[in-house]
């Protein structure tokens, strides 16, 4: 059945022409007065072109407007810019509003799906949702409930929506999508309910369903090829993930794909990851887990895998492998080649081929990373520290001190990357934790955790629990290291201003020198900044827009700082509660240079 | 809609009509006062003791491991300058660190979408407690979104009610500050059996 329903797939798309990318959306990309997609451009190195606003003038920068979105949750992503519309989201209720920038932003509409509350509480830690995309005259939106929704940009009328899960067995998104072509590719949640997680390709003109891969189960349901989708280079063979769970476990197998995802139009392929495996206790499911913590590299008209690399096998820490890959172009030994580079929440910096998917660099982006001691760059195995093993400590035993912690040295929080400077710019978490596995039994729509976690600042260092790095990818080193005292959560965004933004939980929106990362602005907004800082041109004039408002698992830590703060478990002075610094909110600021 | 499971609610329902005759059945009793060995010892530096709270929650009688108040509620014990807990409160830290700690916060303290319970248990009673993990809660307005689901089916929770209950409880009267367990009283046999009998499988 699955076999015929891919071999239709192929004969469909031989017939069809092969489109470019999306039109409209390469357009937007290449006009950087817009923002088009969350991840700025396709290649998600979160850089933009414009440069009023550069390194020696960023110190002058003010307050230009804002607006308040009506929603106290964690508010993650960034709004769009298209045209004069300003497009902004909001977390549940994923309310949309579309602010005309030629009329001081009057709401020109405003759209509020009706979701069942129910959903909130299915959400692993808040209910934030990592904003829209536009492609086609459309506005896409993918509610927590699951259910995708193309709206008219002009407005706001529904053209279409569908379900891609169901909330009631803990399927849920926080997640953007990617428009492609004549698709739009969105992911699910549910790592914690134990979902069978998938990536979905919908026909951008009618929401119609054309492919579905799952990160685990029989090739059919994978849209695996044996023969011809490699990892590292061979081919992955038959029943490549089934031969790495016992029984039917992989069902209920996890591997969400709620990250950003980035897609390259020469090769024809997008790539993202998929996360965790269920549940967080590794003695529960034996095996590699496959193809959990995988970095997947699929062509987007069949969903077919080009090539599979996984990061941790049999996980045991929940480093969820969802985060973004930045595609650059840089040279390795003096070759040009098409790059990868991917923080993993294992606390990797791996840089890969992005065409054949071979490993070129696998690096601790954060010195505290301990759970290693590296990978082999032969078998693309990390060598795991036997103490830091939940695996091996086993069931009911605290493994203590292991870095990072289950939010990973990095989390959703999207580096950027400056083709100027050739570095990453990377928010991270300076967090590290005690992990203790247990049993757990499944019940669909209830979490399915199996872990007791405690989590605290990196022991023996600044005392923070954050850090802002410059990294080169190609050498895998840290340029330099900003701390900070709570975890960097906010996506950050380059220049060609030579400047670097990022927000803060505080709520302070940073700027800083590409080069040295040496500050030269900061300004403390409304509340705690987990979104992503983006910006765009209007009537010739450059802003810097960040959405404020405290939440995520970032806000879980926000009553009262992870652990008390007198235990003093390497904690210097400095490490308080974050509630003493900000409060819930939710606030777009925008900023620009003052007229002469 | 989506949500309503009725032989969940059942469940839900039993259970409290169960924990009601069980504390009608203890309240028939006359509350023994407490003899010295079910007094706590807790850590003179504590610093967040509610007295009413502490008062309310002192063990009368133990029963294989058990602490029980006058009312017949589970309760917590605690000895040795604050250093050792009853089984309890231990596996209540672990549970709760796994099922609530992504939306209640680590020990307890709240998060910015869901109360700190270290807080809530200070009013809420056993009963009450219990009706809302099994049942859940809903706080739906135009300002608030707060939603608890209903844990009534899932066993990875309910079979450790009373050990949440427990833990909170300490938290609660503040005879547990924010710190993991270490010493603790053995794990009696009757948590084992009942354990499971109520997991199951």
């Amino acid at each position: 059945m699955r076999a015929v329903h891919l071999l239709a797939l192929g004969a469909g798309l031989a017939a069809a022409t092969p489109a470019l990318a999306n039109e409209s959306v390469l357009k937007g990309i290449a006009n950087p007065a817009e923002q088009v997609l969350q991840t700025v451009d396709y290649a998600n190195t979160r850089y933009s072109k414009l440069d009023q606003i550069n390194a020696s003038n960023v110190k002058n920068l003010q307050v230009a407007w804002t607006f308040s979105t009506g929603v106290l949750r964690g508010h993650e992503g960034s709004p769009l810019v298209v045209g004069n519309i300003m497009y902004v989201h909001t977390p549940f209720p994923n309310i949309v509003y579309a602010l005309d920038l030629d009329q001081g932003s009057k709401i020109v509409w405003k759209y509020e799906p009706k979701q069942d509350p129910a959903v909130i509480p299915v959400m692993c830690c808040d209910t934030v949702n990592r904003g829209l995309a536009y492609a086609d005259g459309a506005i896409l939106l993918h509610q927590a409930d699951t259910t995708l929704v193309s709206l008219d940009a002009k407005t706001g009328k529904v053209n279409w929506s569908v379900k891609n899960g169901d909330p009631s067995k803990g399927e849920t998104n926080t997640a953007t999508v990617l428009p492609v072509k004549d698709k739009v590719i969105v992911g699910i949640s549910g790592g914690e309910f134990g979902v069978n997680c998938h990536v979905t390709a919908y026909s951008l003109k009618d929401g119609k369903k054309i492919w579905r891969g799952h990160s685990q189960g029989p090739d059919s349901d994978m849209l695996i090829d044996p023969e011809k989708t490699t990892s590292l280079g061979k081919p992955v063979g038959k029943d490549s993930s089934l031969k790495t769970w016992e029984g039917d476990q992989w069902k209920t197998g996890g591997g969400c794909t709620w990250g950003w995802y980035s897609y390259d139009p020469k090769l024809d392929l997008f790539y993202y990851g998929s996360g965790n495996p269920s549940t967080w206790n590794p003695k529960q499911r034996p095996g590699d887990n496959k193809w959990s913590m995988t970095i997947w590299a699929r062509n987007p008209d069949t969903g077919v895998a080009k090539w599979v690399y996984q990061m941790t096998p049999h996980d045991e820490w929940d480093f969820d492998g969802i985060n973004e890959m930045i595609l650059t172009d840089q040279k390795v030994d003096g070759k040009e080649r098409p790059l990868l580079t991917h923080f993993d929440r294992n606390g990797l910096g791996y840089t890969l081929d992005r065409a054949t998917g071979e490993l070129l660099v696998a690096q601790k982006y954060d010195p505290a990373v301990n759970w290693t001691t590296g990978v082999d760059m032969k078998t693309g195995r990390p060598a795991v520290v036997a103490k830091y093993s939940t695996e091996q400590n086993g069931e009911d035993v605290n493994s203590k001190g292991i870095c990072p912690a289950a939010l990973g040295s990095k989390d959703q929080q999207p580096a950027a990357y400056s083709p100027k400077t050739q570095l990453f710019y990377v928010p991270t978490n300076h967090v590290c934790m005690d992990y203790e596995p247990f049993k757990v039994s499944y019940t669909p729509g209830q979490p399915y955790v199996g872990a007791t976690l405690s989590m605290y600042p990196a022991p023996n260092s600044h005392g923070g629990m954050g850090n802002f790095i410059a990294w080169d990818g190609v050498k895998g080193q840290i340029k330099w290291s900003n701390p900070e005292q709570f975890s960097a959560w906010g996506g950050a965004l380059a220049t060609a201003g030579d400047v670097v933004f990022y927000g803060t939980l505080e709520g302070y929106l940073k700027a800083v020198d590409s080069k040295t990362g040496k500050e030269l602005y900061k300004f403390k907004t409304p509340s705690g900044i987990i979104g992503n800082v983006m910006t765009y041109e209007h009537k010739g004039k450059q802003y810097i827009a960040v959405l404020s408002g405290v939440g995520g698992w970032a806000g879980i830590g926000l009553a009262a700082g992870l652990t008390d703060p007198n235990a003093g478990l390497g904690a210097v002075g400095g490490y308080a509660a974050l509630s003493s610094y900000t409060n819930l909110g939710g606030q777009l600021t925008a900023f620009a240079l003052p007229n002469n | 809609m989506l949500y309503t499971k009725k032989s969940a609610l059942g469940m839900a329902a039993a259970a409290l009509a169960f924990g009601m005759v069980a504390t009608a059945a203890v309240r028939a009793e006359d509350a023994k006062p407490a003899d010295a060995s079910l007094a706590n010892k807790l850590d003179p530096n504590a610093k967040e003791i509610d007295d009413k709270v502490l008062a309310a929650s002192a063990a009368v009688k133990v029963e294989d491991g058990k602490y029980k108040d006058k009312d017949g509620d589970p309760t917590f014990h605690i000895v040795n300058d604050g250093k050792k807990v009853d089984w309890f409160t231990y596996s209540g830290y672990r549970r709760y660190h796994a099922e609530c700690h992504v939306c209640h916060g680590p020990d307890a303290m709240g998060s910015t979408y869901a109360p700190a319970l270290k807080d809530s248990l200070k009013h809420l009673n056993y009963s009450e407690f219990m009706g809302i993990l099994a049942g859940g809660k809903q706080d739906v307005n135009s300002s608030d979104q707060k939603v608890m689901p209903a844990f009534a089916d899932n066993k990875n929770v309910m079979c450790y009610a009373d050990d949440l209950y427990v833990y909170l409880r300490a938290r609660a009267a503040g005879a547990w500050g924010r710190a993991r367990p270490g010493e603790k009283e053995e794990k009696p046999d009757s948590a084992k059996t009942t354990e499971k009998e109520c997991l199951g499988g």
